[in-house]
């Protein structure tokens, strides 16, 4: 039995323009002590499948399917049962450390609630224990930090912080949403070797949410590409970089901005997110795609094509390997699609 | 901290000066005086008033003899129409009613705002929600002085329960209580709801539920302390209204508060009681604005004097 069992999940918001569907019938396995990366860019649907998971979701948002955790159901389980779950066998890292925290409590007592909460200790045990895990992080004189309040950490550190709190209870599954995407690009390395060492020292399953594939490369072992709330490719991190084999993948990497090709212009992948409250019928990505074909009208099915490798593609593995696809013939934005574009921005923010 | 309280309440200093030079140059620009009749005083007679009271000397010669009897004797003058009390007796006679009413009005108000606006954030378009903000939409809407006569309508007249007017024990407390309250009680409430919905919805509350916290724990531990900031900064100048009473409640409940007085000297020209509760007034709103900042400091350690 898998750690994680995730089951035709979906999350939709009501919102005053229409119901928002952020994620569409995912699956989802994860065993004991893997790592998953989850790409995908913003409004692909990965922070609230997260969200969805904790049971975190926003107030309009509604989720449906069956994620199963160690062999409970817990998808839409009752507070009580979700409390004894949070922090305990799953913690959260999440994206902004700077807000993330609680400004207006030290981070001792931030920290050892959840010990004295799950674990029973005393304050002054559970002050200690939390000093432990900050030095366990790495932060210089924990001991003595422990007792300032979040603001007075740098951002990286606060993050340390974060990811303290989030293992103190030595969580089963750490879901690490964005965690170094609003830190510092030479924080960011340490953020994420700390998070990969912790890892494997714990020997916990993890989750990394982000839409930089460059971090995913370090820390996972398999990858999951997510698009308009659908998965369109799954494999192992060497195959997703070395033979991409969905269009999306392919425009991901080809974005990446490369060292040894100076002067080039950026690659980006033509076209913009589709707006949620209304997606396109089929593949997401379609409208985007260089090799969309009529088929794309109807959503293909994640089907395995080699040993752990699925994908999602109407198109044959062929043709997109081969790579040589002609740019799509997309009209040059008029200014209607301008005019439309903001509304299309503020319904994906608003869950 | 201390360093800051300390500046501010010399900074205090200067501020009462001016405030009491700007009612005083106010007060003698307004026509009319305490001695004016419908029938005139003989010349002679107002003359002697005149300068009884200090008034015929040159205004600034007023202004320091007044500053000079305040700082060396705390003598705010005697009432320039009733003979024989000074400032300082109507004051002592009239704040501890308002104090009393005004301060359990405020207790009240808070509390009950409080909870009201807690609870309706935390159950946001539910029917507890529509209750709380049709109730504090209901109490704003509906003002003392009609609020008074209805209290006493239905509580003395019809059910015969409380006493509808006069100062005594606290069953003359409760109507002037509940009419100064309301108001101030809606304003709290719809403060702290919205205030509340605010904070609900920031990241940390999202860090909180993640830890597997009970709601109970994340509403009071969490949450509570910021949502309040808005509140407090209401509540300091709310506070210094309610103490120094309601010429509305004095009037309907004849309970004999500074509030009416306020009002009457203003009418009479009473010029030492008219700047005598206006210094009051001024030195609390200097004194419970510094104790707002005070309590800001406090709950966000952020802000540092």
């Amino acid at each position: 039995m898998a750690l994680l069992e995730i089951r035709d999940l979906a999350v939709r918001f009501a919102t005053t323009d229409g119901e928002v569907s952020a994620v569409n019938g995912i699956d989802l396995d994860l065993e004991r002590g893997q790592t998953l990366g989850i790409v995908g860019e913003s409004g692909s649907g990965k922070s609230q499948l997260a969200f969805s998971i904790m049971g975190l979701l926003a107030r309009n948002g509604r989720a449906t399917g069956s994620v199963r955790f160690d062999g409970t159901e817990i998808l839409n389980a009752p507070p009580k049962v979700l409390n004894r779950i949070r922090a305990r066998r799953i913690a959260m890292v999440f994206q902004d450390p700077m807000t993330s925290l609680n400004p207006y409590m030290r981070v001792s007592d931030q920290m050892a609630e959840v010990l004295m909460l799950h674990k029973g200790l005393g304050k002054h045990e559970a002050v200690a224990e939390a000093a432990r895990m900050l030095d366990a992080v790495k932060i210089p004189d924990a001991r003595g930090r422990i007792r300032l309040y979040p603001h007075e950490f740098s951002g990286g550190m606060r993050q340390r912080v974060m990811i303290a709190m989030a293992l103190l209870c030595r969580p089963d599954l750490l879901i690490a949403d964005e965690p170094t995407t609003a830190l510092d690009v030479t924080v960011q390395a340490q953020i994420m070797q700390l998070l990969a060492d912790l890892q494997r020292e714990f020997g916990m399953a993890m989750i990394l949410i982000t839409h930089d594939l460059g971090v995913v490369a370090g820390a996972c072992e398999r990858v999951m590409v997510m698009y308009g709330g659908r998965v369109m490719e799954r494999a192992p991190v060497g195959p997703i970089f070395a033979d991409p084999a969905h269009p999306y993948t392919q425009g991901l990497l080809a974005a990446i901005p490369r060292v040894d090709q100076k002067g080039e212009r950026l690659t980006a992948i033509p076209g913009s997110p589709p707006n949620m409250t209304n997606p396109p019928p089929g593949c997401p990505f379609a409208p985007r795609c260089a090799y969309a074909m009529p088929a794309c009208e109807t959503m293909p099915p994640l089907d395995a094509f080699a040993p752990g490798r699925e994908r999602a593609c109407h198109a044959g593995l062929a043709t997109v390997r081969a790579g040589h696809a002609p740019q799509p013939d997309l009209p040059e934005p008029a200014a209607a699609d301008l005019e439309e574009a903001p509304a299309g921005i503020l319904q994906e923010a608003k869950p | 901290m201390f360093g800051f309280i300390l500046r501010r309440l010399a900074v205090a200093i200067p501020t009462l000066l001016l405030l009491i030079v700007v009612s005083f140059l106010l007060m003698h620009a307004a026509p009319g005086g305490p001695f004016t009749q419908e029938r005139a005083l003989p010349p002679q007679v107002l003359a002697n008033l005149n300068a009884k009271y200090g008034l015929d000397d040159p205004l600034w010669r007023q202004i320091v003899n007044y500053v000079w009897g305040i700082v060396a004797h705390f003598d705010f003058g005697p009432s320039f129409v009733y003979p024989d009390r000074s400032v300082n007796q109507i004051i002592a006679a009239g704040f501890p009613v308002t104090l009393t009413y005004g301060g359990i009005a405020f207790v009240v108000a808070v509390a009950v705002g409080v909870s009201l606006g807690v609870a309706a954030a935390i159950r946001q378009n539910s029917w507890m929600d529509y209750l709380a903000v049709g109730v504090s939409i209901g109490a704003q809407v509906l003002p003392n002085f009609v609020m008074a006569p209805l209290l006493v309508l239905v509580f003395t007249l019809w059910l015969g329960w409380l006493p509808g007017g006069g100062w005594g024990g606290p069953v003359y407390w409760i109507m002037p209580v509940v009419a100064l309250a309301t108001h101030f009680m809606a304003s709290i409430a719809r403060i702290t709801r919205s205030s509340m919905l605010e904070v609900l919805g920031s990241n940390h509350i999202r860090t909180a539920r993640a830890k597997g916290l009970p709601e109970r724990a994340v509403i009071l531990r969490h949450a509570l302390k910021p949502a309040m900031l808005p509140v407090i900064s209401y509540l300091g100048p709310a506070f210094v209204t309610m103490i120094t009473g309601s010429v509305v409640i004095d009037m309907y409940f004849s309970t004999g508060g500074i509030g009416r007085s306020f009002v009457d000297s203003a009418l009479n020209r009473d010029y030492a009681v008219m700047m005598g509760i206006t210094i009051l007034v001024g030195a609390l709103t200097i004194l419970f604005s510094l104790v707002v900042d005070v309590l800001y400091a406090w709950i966000d350690p952020k802000i540092r004097y």
